[in-house]
Protein backbone atom coordinates (compact mmCIF):
# COMPACT_ATOMS: atom_id res chain seq x y z
CA UNK A 1 0.00 0.00 0.00
CA UNK A 2 1.51 3.01 -1.08
CA UNK A 3 1.90 6.16 1.58
CA UNK A 4 0.29 9.62 0.81
CA UNK A 5 4.18 10.72 0.63
CA UNK A 6 4.89 8.28 -2.67
CA UNK A 7 1.37 8.82 -4.35
CA UNK A 8 2.44 12.24 -4.52
CA UNK A 9 5.31 11.42 -6.60
CA UNK A 10 3.95 9.18 -8.89
CA UNK A 11 0.98 11.51 -9.51
CA UNK A 12 3.59 14.02 -10.72
CA UNK A 13 5.93 11.36 -12.13
CA UNK A 14 2.71 10.55 -14.67
CA UNK A 15 3.00 13.55 -15.69
CA UNK A 16 6.55 12.89 -17.26
CA UNK A 17 6.37 9.29 -17.76
CA UNK A 18 4.64 6.26 -18.69
CA UNK A 19 3.69 4.49 -15.15
CA UNK A 20 3.99 0.96 -14.94
CA UNK A 21 0.97 -1.57 -15.06
CA UNK A 22 1.73 -2.65 -10.98
CA UNK A 23 2.46 1.53 -9.97
CA UNK A 24 -0.81 2.21 -12.20
CA UNK A 25 -2.77 -0.31 -10.18
CA UNK A 26 -1.38 0.81 -6.81
CA UNK A 27 -1.68 4.36 -7.98
CA UNK A 28 -4.99 4.26 -8.26
CA UNK A 29 -6.20 2.18 -5.34
CA UNK A 30 -4.77 4.62 -3.10
CA UNK A 31 -6.40 7.41 -4.85
CA UNK A 32 -9.83 5.60 -4.36
CA UNK A 33 -9.85 5.65 -0.81
CA UNK A 34 -7.76 8.82 -0.34
CA UNK A 35 -9.79 12.11 -0.68
CA UNK A 36 -6.65 14.18 0.05
CA UNK A 37 -4.36 12.66 -2.95
CA UNK A 38 -7.29 12.63 -5.53
CA UNK A 39 -7.69 16.86 -4.78
CA UNK A 40 -3.93 16.53 -5.10
CA UNK A 41 -4.36 15.01 -8.59
CA UNK A 42 -7.13 17.79 -9.65
CA UNK A 43 -4.77 20.24 -8.79
CA UNK A 44 -2.06 18.94 -10.29
CA UNK A 45 -3.86 18.10 -13.48
CA UNK A 46 -5.22 22.04 -13.13
CA UNK A 47 -1.86 23.04 -13.06
CA UNK A 48 -0.67 21.81 -15.91
CA UNK A 49 -3.82 22.73 -18.12
CA UNK A 50 -2.97 26.52 -16.78
CA UNK A 51 -0.08 26.73 -17.86
CA UNK A 52 -0.65 25.24 -21.54
CA UNK A 53 -3.07 28.84 -21.16
CA UNK A 54 -1.23 31.49 -19.75
CA UNK A 55 -2.36 34.35 -20.82
CA UNK A 56 0.63 35.85 -22.40
CA UNK A 57 1.24 32.42 -24.76
CA UNK A 58 -2.30 31.77 -25.64
CA UNK A 59 -3.94 33.29 -28.43
CA UNK A 60 -7.23 34.16 -27.41
CA UNK A 61 -8.00 34.01 -23.95
CA UNK A 62 -7.82 37.47 -22.44
CA UNK A 63 -8.45 37.36 -18.63
CA UNK A 64 -10.83 40.37 -17.41
CA UNK A 65 -9.49 42.56 -14.85
CA UNK A 66 -12.42 42.35 -11.73
CA UNK B 1 -9.06 31.48 -59.47
CA UNK B 2 -7.64 31.93 -56.01
CA UNK B 3 -6.32 34.96 -54.68
CA UNK B 4 -5.47 35.26 -50.51
CA UNK B 5 -8.33 36.40 -48.34
CA UNK B 6 -8.27 39.71 -47.47
CA UNK B 7 -7.92 39.20 -43.91
CA UNK B 8 -4.87 36.85 -43.81
CA UNK B 9 -2.97 38.03 -41.40
CA UNK B 10 0.75 38.93 -41.91
CA UNK B 11 3.86 39.24 -39.26
CA UNK B 12 4.29 43.24 -39.88
CA UNK B 13 5.83 45.94 -37.52
CA UNK B 14 2.56 46.56 -35.76
CA UNK B 15 1.46 42.69 -35.08
CA UNK B 16 4.82 42.23 -33.23
CA UNK B 17 4.49 45.33 -31.08
CA UNK B 18 1.00 44.39 -30.00
CA UNK B 19 2.54 41.52 -28.67
CA UNK B 20 5.50 42.78 -27.25
CA UNK B 21 4.71 42.76 -23.85
CA UNK B 22 3.34 39.57 -23.64
CA UNK B 23 6.60 38.32 -25.13
CA UNK B 24 8.96 39.95 -22.47
CA UNK B 25 6.44 38.51 -19.78
CA UNK B 26 7.08 35.81 -20.82
CA UNK B 27 11.10 35.83 -21.61
CA UNK B 28 11.50 37.26 -18.37
CA UNK B 29 9.35 34.20 -16.53
CA UNK B 30 11.76 32.23 -18.03
CA UNK B 31 15.34 33.71 -18.05
CA UNK B 32 14.71 36.00 -14.65
CA UNK B 33 16.97 38.57 -16.16
CA UNK B 34 14.90 41.47 -17.30
CA UNK B 35 17.98 42.88 -19.32
CA UNK B 36 18.68 39.53 -20.93
CA UNK B 37 14.73 39.09 -21.65
CA UNK B 38 14.49 43.17 -23.31
CA UNK B 39 17.23 41.61 -25.68
CA UNK B 40 15.54 38.43 -26.31
CA UNK B 41 12.58 39.95 -27.53
CA UNK B 42 14.48 42.52 -29.73
CA UNK B 43 16.06 39.45 -31.54
CA UNK B 44 12.75 37.69 -31.67
CA UNK B 45 11.15 40.43 -33.74
CA UNK B 46 13.54 40.95 -36.10
CA UNK B 47 13.84 37.39 -36.78
CA UNK B 48 10.25 37.20 -37.16
CA UNK B 49 10.58 40.55 -39.77
CA UNK B 50 13.26 39.03 -41.77
CA UNK B 51 11.44 35.61 -41.74
CA UNK B 52 7.82 37.24 -42.73
CA UNK B 53 7.07 35.88 -45.65
CA UNK B 54 8.26 32.60 -44.48
CA UNK B 55 5.05 32.70 -42.59
CA UNK B 56 1.68 30.24 -43.91
CA UNK B 57 -0.83 31.92 -42.24
CA UNK B 58 -1.22 28.24 -41.09
CA UNK B 59 -1.07 29.25 -37.32
CA UNK B 60 -1.71 32.53 -36.05
CA UNK B 61 1.08 35.14 -36.10
CA UNK B 62 1.22 35.23 -32.18
CA UNK B 63 1.96 30.99 -32.31
CA UNK B 64 4.54 31.43 -35.22
CA UNK B 65 6.04 34.39 -33.28
CA UNK B 66 6.39 32.79 -29.99
CA UNK B 67 7.59 29.35 -31.70
CA UNK B 68 11.02 31.64 -32.57
CA UNK B 69 10.98 33.28 -29.34
CA UNK B 70 10.81 30.09 -27.06
CA UNK B 71 13.65 28.59 -28.94
CA UNK B 72 16.07 31.94 -28.64
CA UNK B 73 14.90 31.46 -24.74
CA UNK B 74 15.60 27.46 -24.59
CA UNK B 75 19.54 28.39 -26.35
CA UNK B 76 19.69 30.78 -23.61
CA UNK B 77 18.68 28.43 -20.68
CA UNK B 78 21.40 25.59 -22.29
CA UNK B 79 23.84 28.25 -21.85
CA UNK B 80 23.24 28.96 -18.80
CA UNK B 81 22.66 25.71 -17.79
CA UNK B 82 26.77 24.83 -18.41
CA UNK B 83 27.83 26.76 -15.58
CA UNK B 84 25.09 24.95 -12.91
CA UNK B 85 25.96 21.13 -11.66
CA UNK B 86 23.53 18.68 -10.26
CA UNK B 87 24.72 19.21 -6.53
CA UNK B 88 23.34 22.81 -6.81
CA UNK B 89 19.85 21.41 -7.74
CA UNK B 90 20.10 19.54 -4.79
CA UNK B 91 21.30 22.26 -2.05
CA UNK B 92 18.67 24.06 -4.00
CA UNK B 93 16.20 21.66 -3.07
CA UNK B 94 16.64 20.74 0.38
CA UNK B 95 14.33 23.54 1.96
CA UNK B 96 11.85 22.46 -0.41
CA UNK B 97 12.17 19.04 0.87
CA UNK B 98 12.06 19.61 4.45
CA UNK B 99 8.82 21.99 4.01
CA UNK B 100 7.67 18.85 2.25
CA UNK B 101 8.38 16.41 4.61
CA UNK B 102 6.27 18.82 7.29
CA UNK B 103 3.26 18.04 5.70
CA UNK B 104 3.22 14.30 6.71
CA UNK B 105 3.05 12.55 9.93
CA UNK B 106 5.55 10.11 11.00
CA UNK B 107 3.57 6.99 8.61
CA UNK B 108 3.34 9.13 5.35
CA UNK B 109 -0.17 10.13 5.29
CA UNK B 110 -0.93 13.41 4.56
CA UNK B 111 -1.39 15.67 8.16
CA UNK B 112 -4.71 17.25 8.88
CA UNK B 113 -4.00 20.53 8.19
CA UNK B 114 -2.11 19.61 5.00
CA UNK B 115 -4.01 17.65 3.36
CA UNK B 116 -4.88 18.92 -0.35
CA UNK B 117 -7.91 20.40 -0.65
CA UNK B 118 -10.76 20.58 -3.50
CA UNK B 119 -10.42 23.67 -5.55
CA UNK B 120 -13.58 23.39 -6.60
CA UNK B 121 -14.40 24.78 -10.37
CA UNK B 122 -10.54 26.02 -10.70
CA UNK B 123 -10.75 26.92 -14.31
CA UNK B 124 -12.88 29.50 -13.27
CA UNK B 125 -9.48 31.66 -12.36
CA UNK B 126 -8.20 31.22 -15.40
CA UNK B 127 -9.91 33.98 -16.65
CA UNK B 128 -9.35 36.46 -14.48
CA UNK B 129 -6.16 38.63 -14.43
CA UNK B 130 -5.41 38.80 -10.16
CA UNK B 131 -5.13 35.02 -10.74
CA UNK B 132 -2.16 35.23 -12.76
CA UNK B 133 -0.67 37.62 -11.13
CA UNK B 134 -0.72 35.32 -8.04
CA UNK B 135 0.27 32.64 -10.55
CA UNK B 136 3.38 34.59 -11.57
CA UNK B 137 4.47 35.72 -7.98
CA UNK B 138 4.18 32.03 -6.62
CA UNK B 139 6.21 30.83 -10.06
CA UNK B 140 9.15 33.76 -9.28
CA UNK B 141 9.04 32.39 -5.41
CA UNK B 142 10.23 29.06 -6.92
CA UNK B 143 14.37 28.63 -6.75
CA UNK B 144 15.94 29.82 -9.26
CA UNK B 145 17.08 25.86 -10.87
CA UNK B 146 14.07 24.48 -9.56
CA UNK B 147 11.96 26.77 -11.48
CA UNK B 148 13.75 26.69 -14.94
CA UNK B 149 13.48 22.92 -14.69
CA UNK B 150 10.04 23.53 -14.37
CA UNK B 151 9.52 26.05 -16.97
CA UNK B 152 11.12 24.00 -19.68
CA UNK B 153 8.78 20.50 -19.08
CA UNK B 154 5.90 22.88 -18.69
CA UNK B 155 6.76 26.18 -21.15
CA UNK B 156 8.83 25.00 -23.39
CA UNK B 157 7.38 21.64 -23.16
CA UNK B 158 10.24 19.61 -23.67
CA UNK B 159 9.75 15.76 -22.25
CA UNK B 160 11.99 14.72 -19.45
CA UNK B 161 14.37 12.79 -21.48
CA UNK B 162 15.14 15.97 -23.54
CA UNK B 163 15.76 18.21 -19.74
CA UNK B 164 18.02 15.43 -18.86
CA UNK B 165 20.43 15.73 -21.68
CA UNK B 166 20.44 19.59 -21.92
CA UNK B 167 21.42 19.79 -18.38
CA UNK B 168 22.86 16.75 -17.92
CA UNK B 169 21.08 15.46 -15.01
CA UNK B 170 20.09 12.26 -14.41
CA UNK B 171 16.33 10.93 -14.43
CA UNK B 172 15.18 10.01 -11.17
CA UNK B 173 16.93 13.86 -10.57
CA UNK B 174 15.07 15.23 -13.19
CA UNK B 175 11.43 13.74 -11.38
CA UNK B 176 12.61 14.79 -8.12
CA UNK B 177 13.00 18.58 -9.17
CA UNK B 178 9.66 18.99 -11.18
CA UNK B 179 7.66 16.79 -8.19
CA UNK B 180 9.62 19.89 -5.76
CA UNK B 181 8.05 22.76 -8.36
CA UNK B 182 4.72 21.22 -8.66
CA UNK B 183 4.21 21.16 -4.90
CA UNK B 184 5.50 24.28 -5.03
CA UNK B 185 3.72 25.62 -6.98
CA UNK B 186 0.25 24.02 -5.86
CA UNK B 187 1.18 24.98 -2.21
CA UNK B 188 1.79 28.24 -2.91
CA UNK B 189 -1.61 28.61 -5.11
CA UNK B 190 -3.60 26.86 -2.84
CA UNK B 191 -2.87 29.54 0.18
CA UNK B 192 -2.98 32.77 -2.37
CA UNK B 193 -5.86 31.93 -3.99
CA UNK B 194 -7.78 28.56 -3.33
CA UNK B 195 -8.42 29.20 0.45
CA UNK B 196 -10.92 30.56 1.55
CA UNK B 197 -11.04 34.19 1.49
CA UNK B 198 -7.29 34.72 0.02
CA UNK B 199 -8.76 35.71 -2.92
CA UNK B 200 -11.20 38.45 -2.09
CA UNK B 201 -9.45 41.47 -2.54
Amino acid sequence: MLSCKETSQLISQAQDRELGIVERMQLELHLAMCKGCSNLRKQMDFLRGAIRRYPSTADDDTPVDR
Amino acid sequence: MTSPAPDTPKVTPEALAAMRNDMLRFATLQLRDSHLAEDMVQDTMITALNKAEQFGGRSSVKTWVFAILRNNVLDAIKQRSRTVNAGDYIAEGESMDSAFDTLFKANEHWTPAARPTDWGDPEDALREQQFWKVFDACLTRLPENTARVFMMREFLELDSNEICETLSISMSNCHVILHRARNGLRRCLESNWFAEGASAC
